[in-house]
């Protein structure tokens, strides 16, 4: 059970204004029924640049609801330039603080409040351009890089926790810690070219493991009257075909992959399996 | 909060269970008064296990196998892991694991590891689940091989408490010679088990899912199934497990299991319609609810039910208030950022999926406490929704299209 506080409780029980504002000219909408938390607020500026009345509806978790209220309370009779420099903090301040796997909640708040005062002003926010990182959560680098300059972040941990970015397949967590790196040395590194061969073509494979076989494999299985051929290679996965006397050696399984397999993860790609295709 | 009750009112036994009153009678003696080491020579300590070999026999009738190819353990996880990890180090050479993808993490997160753990890279293969839970025996058996060492298949899942078909399954691996594995923590007390007709090697259980306590478990290991330990340690358990038994939890357990044999009947008739009644009253009561898991293949203690455009953790806190307890496959609850990976396999839409609620009963369970559930779960649903950015828009495209479907 997470920890909330008496604030986040009472304002998840007990949220305040609920609902959409008539005649709104300020609208703000975040979040997906995919991604698990969406908030669209709304506000309606007076002539003064004073927000006189926000409104809120969230489908979430307690502290989302909870930041939308908190949200709501905070810049009701506010000069929209003041709204304007809420941030995430702010709002998790007023409800006395959020678990840190929550922060995106109060994420979400600051976000909608800026896409509010966005539509208000009638400017476009540049954070949906920028590049997307996390897949799952539709989340982009230059959001990704406010939050770990903003809220001062050290870990990809961290970054999921006030984005949500990386906390679905985590395929994009290599990239948020590059970011990390650069958000964190203040400025892009000298680039040292990496010479090492990430990622092999299956002809580039083919080619190794075919010398590997010949120079080393073969000669070794011959010896005992054995022999080996390369059939396929499909992705990572080789497959191969016994020959001679291998073909009836109870212990051709453990050959296959105590040895050929050790020696192609060692000389090709630590990644490939060797199967035994059947003829 | 200021409105909690002191009422509890618990709907979350596939998370843990009650201990049973009797289960605490049978085990208090042997904290402080009787509380010598079964292995000792003398009889102050072998009077303990001679309770303990009770115990055993009694969990044994439960399951319908002999006591002797039961060792016990520390919990359900420990057990699984035992079982999967016994197989792989006895058939070295076969280097593929099948198992489903709607497995507790106890085997999912251990099979998606076993390359750290083993130093080998293991094929695994997680066998997609048909729209309400179930599995496609087909499926199964291509995915069945030469080069599979084990397959590890729940009997019944703990977030649907869809059943699966395992006596043919474990017939189905046993014809190619395949070991096989399952994770019966749901299902044992639940569903009848008879062991000594099925084609299974290792089952798992664990003591606090059937009103035993919490720290035990059981893996039966079939008379003849190559066997490597997980914990070295001592002899006990024939050195099948070492470490000194957990005398008290292990005397709770043979009592829960003799208590489950004999209530086996109330839990499928009584508590089961008990769920009925709750998951119909849902379903009928709050619109936009749908049943997750097959209908009838399933626990008798279990329902699972999406309540569509909010999301679950919302509506656990609001049913706290009211002393309720159940739980969620919602991302926020799971732990994660994402839905349940039970729900996820189903293909449960995201509409539903982060509103998934699970109750599941026992026999402490009472009429009264349905009733109690149904007065209140509804209008919390509609106050959400109320609160919900997508609820009016649904409503309002549903009302367009005029063809009765779910938007989603």
């Amino acid at each position: 059970m997470w920890e909330y506080t008496d604030l986040v409780k009472e304002h998840f029980l007990n949220p305040r204004n609920v609902g959409e504002v008539e005649n709104a000219n300020g609208i703000g909408e975040v979040g997906s029924l995919a991604c698990g938390d969406a908030l669209k607020l709304t506000i309606r500026v007076d002539e003064n640049q004073i927000i006189a009345d926000a409104k809120f509806k969230t489908f979430g978790c307690a502290s989302a609801i909870a930041s939308s209220s908190a949200l709501t309370e905070m810049i009701k009779g506010m000069p929209l330039d003041d709204a304007a420099k809420i941030t995430n903090e702010d709002i998790a301040e007023f409800l006395g603080g959020l678990p840190k796997e929550k922060m995106h909640c109060s994420v979400m708040g600051r976000e909608a409040l800026e896409a509010a005062i966005a539509s208000y002003r009638g400017v476009k926010l540049p954070m949906a351009e920028g590049e997307v990182v996390c897949e799952c959560f539709g989340v982009t680098d230059l959001e990704v890089k406010r939050a770990i300059a903003e809220s001062n972040l050290h870990t990809v941990e961290e970054i999921t926790n006030f984005t949500k970015a990386g906390g679905g397949c985590g395929k994009c967590h290599d990239r948020l810690q590059e970011l990390l790196d650069e958000v964190r040395q203040g400025a892009v590194q000298l680039a040292i070219p990496d010479q090492r061969p990430k990622r092999m073509t299956t002809i580039q494979k083919i080619k190794l493991i075919e010398e590997v076989l010949e120079r080393e494999i073969r000669p070794a299985l011959r010896k005992d009257g054995g022999d080996i051929e390369l059939i396929d290679v499909d992705g990572d996965t080789v497959i191969v075909s016994l020959r001679g006397s291998c073909v009836s050696c109870k212990k051709s399984q453990t050959t296959l992959k105590e040895y050929v397999e050790k020696k192609l993860r060692e000389q090709v790609l630590d990644t490939l399996t060797v199967e035994e295709g059947r003829a | 909060m200021s409105v909690t009750t002191d009422r509890v009112v618990y709907m979350d036994n596939n998370a843990t269970t009650r201990v049973a009153p009797e289960v605490l009678a049978e085990m208090l003696p042997y904290f402080s008064d009787f509380y010598g080491n079964p292995s000792s020579m003398h009889n102050f300590g072998g009077q303990v296990g001679r309770k303990v070999a009770e115990a055993r026999g009694k969990i044994a009738a439960l399951l319908g196998c002999s006591p002797d190819e039961l060792l016990f353990t520390s919990c359900g996880t420990e057990s699984d892991s035992t079982a999967i990890l016994s197989a792989i180090q006895s058939f070295p050479e076969k280097r593929h694991i099948v198992t489903t993808r709607v497995e507790h993490p106890a085997v999912k997160n251990l099979c998606e590891r076993l390359e750290s753990l083993t130093g080998h890279r293991h094929k695994v293969t997680q066998l997609p689940v048909e729209c309400d839970g179930t599995i496609d025996l087909c499926k199964y058996e291509e995915a069945l091989t030469d080069e599979t060492a084990i397959v590890s298949v729940m009997w019944a899942n703990n977030e649907t408490g869809v059943i699966f078909p395992i006596e043919r399954m474990a017939a189905l691996a046993k014809e190619r010679g395949i070991l096989f594995h399952t994770d019966a923590v749901q299902a044992v007390g639940k569903v009848p088990i008879n062991l000594s007709a099925m084609k299974v090697d290792f089952l798992s259980l664990s003591g606090h899912k059937l009103h035993a306590p919490k720290g035990i478990g059981v893996l039966y290991v079939r008379k003849g199934t190559p066997f490597i330990p997980f914990l070295i340690g001592g002899h006990q358990e024939h050195g099948r497990r070492g470490g000194t038994e957990n005398v008290a939890a292990i005397i709770g357990l043979g009592k829960a299991c003799e208590l489950a044999g004999a209530k086996m009947n109330e839990e499928n008739t009584r508590v089961k319609a008990l769920r009925d009644r709750l998951e119909e009253g849902l379903i009928a009561a709050i619109p936009h609810s749908l049943l997750n898991g097959h209908k009838t293949e399933r626990l008798p203690n279990t329902t699972n039910i999406s309540f569509e455009y909010v999301e679950g953790e919302a509506i656990l806190l609001h049913l706290d208030r009211f002393g309720i307890c159940a739980s969620s496959g919602s991302a926020c609850t799971s732990g994660s950022l994402e839905p349940s990976h039970v729900m996820r396999a189903m293909g449960v839409p995201f509409t539903a999926a982060h509103g998934s609620t699970r109750f599941s009963l026992s026999i402490y369970n009472s009429e009264e406490e349905i009733d109690y559930v149904l007065a209140h779960l509804p209008k919390i649903i509609a106050d959400l929704r109320a609160m919900s950015p997508f609820w009016a828009e649904a409503m309002k495209s549903q009302a367009g299209c005029g063809c009765g479907c779910k938007k989603g």
